[in-house]
């Protein structure tokens, strides 16, 4: 479960260094987008070393290689062996790269005696959009992550804060993913300085049903990590009714605050409450 | 032999045993000089030269409020190189990187001693580099507006960069094409030097209000220009952006909040380093959503406490130099926004000076020891980059005293065995902020207790010296030379380290 994902570079040996240090549940190691192409094998050099010879490791690690396609893929996975990566974020999805990358995830589990490394489905495509639904039921796939710069350039569209023009893709990637029971990611926002419309963003995600969000500046983590976090009162409300049930075992309904408490919102409380325990909130 | 921080002392000279040493001592204070009327007007520098009769082996001051924008320092030096004078004493506040003509004369061994708060740039390499001939003199502020207000630190004549005068010899920073602000580290200078020269671009018939008394001015030599005002600026004076400092900032201001250090009427201070004004953002948004006034801020001023000020977050800031050119334009328009001079600023023996009436101060460091020791004069090789300036005092006076540091840079380690020069003992520093945890000095019991459920990740000094140590590998230790080229002087005149000649 997480709320976080930081993307960090993987050239940058200052940022891998101190990649423990910030307050997201999980780093993106980039060998992709934010590697210049004069960059790749240094930046996977570089991860090699801090997998290999670190001191302190973020607690979820995402690797985030290069596509399938690309000259880079195979050398990439390499990293795999040292054991430290709990998920691949494959970019440009769609079901043909997941078949690739699945059969060498097979064989390095293998041959190298690794535990299962999960997918996480980047969608960036409109073909990936139009896949969505086949993706997410991938035994691989834990989580799809809405690349929404991508799409809108190849859809030759704005990006806006409010969103409007992602709205379409964004319900796409939180139906396939809350219909198959992985996380919906929400697209990383691009502002770094502008707290308010970081936040305005991150709400307008979670209450579109996104369950987590991507950062790209450590400075989006806080407000990320609280918008995607049960807020206080829903934590004491989920409380009250999970104490209700315990008194009222067996009753299919039960009221809490004068209101009627049946079993959708009894697993409403139960979800809270288990992300209130895993975000150390209570 | 060994003082109060296990370093070694020539037996002739005073040793720093504690901070609170003077507590014991008496003031010693000159006669201030002798009240004039009459002050000469001179046609140039040189003049001034002549008309004082300034000869080898004598002491002349400046202060550095212009910073890296000052001309005046450079252009008493062209003068002391034409006429050849040897062995001067020069005792500027602080020495910038565009002081380059001095690092000329002391290669030269026109000036063979200097007394100085701050050093960086080609002087500081020079010095370093055993070219002085006699001795560095490193005091704090405060401890600066001691040495010449006892007579410790004789002044001859002191140049006074000031940014407008009158006809009657009286001085101000506040306006002027070259204003810098207030003048606060050279009102020792104004009243103890035997002369007292104002080289000033802008010249006025009468001015309401001033900071330097006429009274105490011998003369004014109107000069084309005193420096370039935008020189004030010194590039560490802006927030920062990288993550790692933020982080930082976010944790020590928590941690304040945390020890309910701010709370109405409140004081505090920073550096003005980036990480430090990242500090006083997140402290503002907490006075802001709690709805707290402080009492006041102190020290170098920058646009962030203007910015409070306005905002009516601070009732008043105290100024002994204006950092930024917002700082200098509020010194000129807003009387809450209050001119202080060094002395009153951190003088141990100044009746409550500001320093002391602090609640907290944050500050940076260079390098930190297992005994809170703080070096911010050399490096960890030894070489000069900066000075106490006002760390030592404000250490010293505020009841909390936060040290923040990245735990490494460029993968050396900022927590050492020992530091390699002591400027600001460890007892006087409270707290240490990295951005993998948080050190509490041991004899301050109190807000180990307070931090100890507050969730904060709470480690020993040591732990953090072996947390960083586990990341970068243990440096090599480096000895320093035999030779001695200056000493670090602690604010009540003993001395607290040795400056090394660099190998």
């Amino acid at each position: 479960m997480f709320r976080s994902l930081l993307f960090i570079p993987s050239n940058n040996p200052s940022m891998l260094q101190n990649a423990d240090i910030f307050s997201a549940d999980g780093i993106i190691f980039d060998l992709e987008d934010s590697v210049d192409i004069s960059e790749k094998d240094n930046a996977r050099n570089l991860l090699m070393n801090y997998f290999n010879e670190g001191v302190n490791y973020p607690s979820l690690i995402v690797l985030r290689i290069n596509p399938v396609d690309t000259e880079f893929f195979l050398s990439d996975l390499e990293l795999l062996k040292t054991k430290k990566v709990k998920y691949v974020l494959l970019p440009k999805t769609d079901n043909r790269s997941l078949v690739v990358l699945d059969k060498y995830l097979c064989l390095y589990e293998k041959e190298f005696k690794l535990n299962e490394i999960k997918i996480i489905a980047l969608t960036e495509t409109t073909n990936s959009i139009i896949e969505i639904n086949q993706i997410a039921k991938h035994k691989r796939v834990e989580g799809i992550l809405l690349g929404a710069e991508d799409l809108c350039s190849e859809l030759e569209i704005n990006r806006t804060n409010k969103g409007e023009e992602i709205l379409f893709a964004r319900s796409k990637v939180i139906y396939a993913c809350t219909a198959n029971n992985i996380i919906a990611i929400d697209t990383p926002n691009t502002l770094i300085d502008n707290e308010e419309l970081i936040r305005q963003d991150c709400l307008n995600a979670k209450n579109l049903g996104m369950k987590a969000k991507t950062a790209i500046h450590p400075n989006q983590l806080e407000i990320i990590n609280k918008v995607f976090s049960p807020s206080k009162n829903e934590i004491n409300w989920a409380i009250k009714v999970i104490k209700e049930k315990n008194k009222n075992v067996n009753k299919g309904a039960f009221s809490v605050e004068g209101k009627m408490i049946d079993k959708p919102l009894l697993m409403k409380a139960e979800k809270i409450i288990n992300k209130a325990k895993s975000y150390h909130l209570i | 032999m060994i003082n109060g921080v296990n370093r070694f002392i020539p037996d002739n000279l005073n040793s720093f045993k504690t901070s609170d040493s003077y507590l014991n001592m008496k003031r010693i204070l000159i006669n201030k000089k002798e009240k004039q009327f009459r002050t000469v007007f001179l046609n140039s520098i040189e003049s001034a030269f002549d008309y004082f009769k300034i000869k080898s082996n004598q002491c002349l001051s400046f202060h550095h409020h212009l910073r890296n924008g000052d001309s005046v320092l450079q252009q008493v030096c062209e003068i002391v190189k034409k006429r050849d004078l040897r062995n001067m004493h020069f005792a500027p506040s602080s020495i910038f990187p565009s002081y380059t003509n001095l690092a000329d004369l002391i290669l030269n061994e026109n000036v063979t001693n200097i007394h100085t708060n701050y050093i960086n740039g080609r002087v500081a390499d020079v010095i370093g580099q055993g070219y002085l001939k006699g001795k560095l003199i490193m005091n704090t502020h405060g401890g600066r507006a001691r040495a010449i207000e006892s007579g410790d630190l004789k002044i001859d004549v002191a140049f006074l960069a000031c940014p407008t005068v009158d006809k009657f010899g009286n001085g101000t920073g506040a306006f002027g094409p070259s204003a810098c602000g207030t003048l606060g580290y050279a009102i020792s200078d104004l009243q103890y030097a035997k002369k007292v020269v104002l080289i000033t671009d802008n010249l006025v018939d009468k001015l309401d209000e001033y900071q330097f008394d006429g009274v105490y001015v011998d003369a004014v030599v109107v000069v084309d220009s005193i420096g370039n005002s935008n020189g004030i600026v010194s590039g560490t004076t802006k927030l920062t952006k990288d993550p790692i400092g933020l982080k930082i900032a976010k944790d020590c201001a928590n941690m304040i909040n945390h020890l309910g250090l701010i709370k109405n009427n409140f004081s505090m201070q920073t550096g003005a380093g980036k990480i430090s004004l990242a500090v006083v953002k997140y402290i503002k948004d907490i006075m802001i959503n709690n709805n707290i006034t402080g009492s006041f801020a102190s020290g170098g001023i920058t646009k962030s406490y203007v910015d409070l000020l306005n905002k009516g977050l601070f009732k008043a800031l105290y100024d002994v130099q204006c950092f930024d050119l917002d700082a200098v334009k509020s010194y000129n328009i807003n009387d809450k926004h209050i001119a202080m001079s060094a002395s009153k600023y951190g003088n141990p023996f100044e009746k409550d000076p500001i320093c002391n009436q602090l609640s907290f101060v944050i500050l940076g460091a260079t390098e930190i020891d297992l005994d809170y020791n703080v070096n911010v004069t050399t490096d960890s090789w030894g070489n000069i980059i900066g000075g106490s300036g006002g760390h030592a005092d404000i250490a010293y006076g505020a009841n909390v005293t936060i040290i923040i540091s990245p735990l490494f840079k460029s993968r050396i380690p900022i927590i050492k065995e020992k530091v390699f020069t002591v400027t600001t003992p460890g007892s006087d520093i409270d707290i240490l902020v990295t951005e993998r945890g948080i050190a509490v000095n041991p004899k301050r019991k109190d807000i180990q207790n307070t931090l100890k459920n507050s969730g904060l990740p709470i480690y020993t000094i040591k732990e953090l010296y072996e947390i960083a140590h586990s990341i970068t590998g243990v440096p090599a230790k480096i000895e320093h030379s035999n030779r001695i080229i200056g000493y670090v002087e602690y604010r009540d005149g003993t001395y607290i380290d040795c400056i090394y000649q660099v190998d």
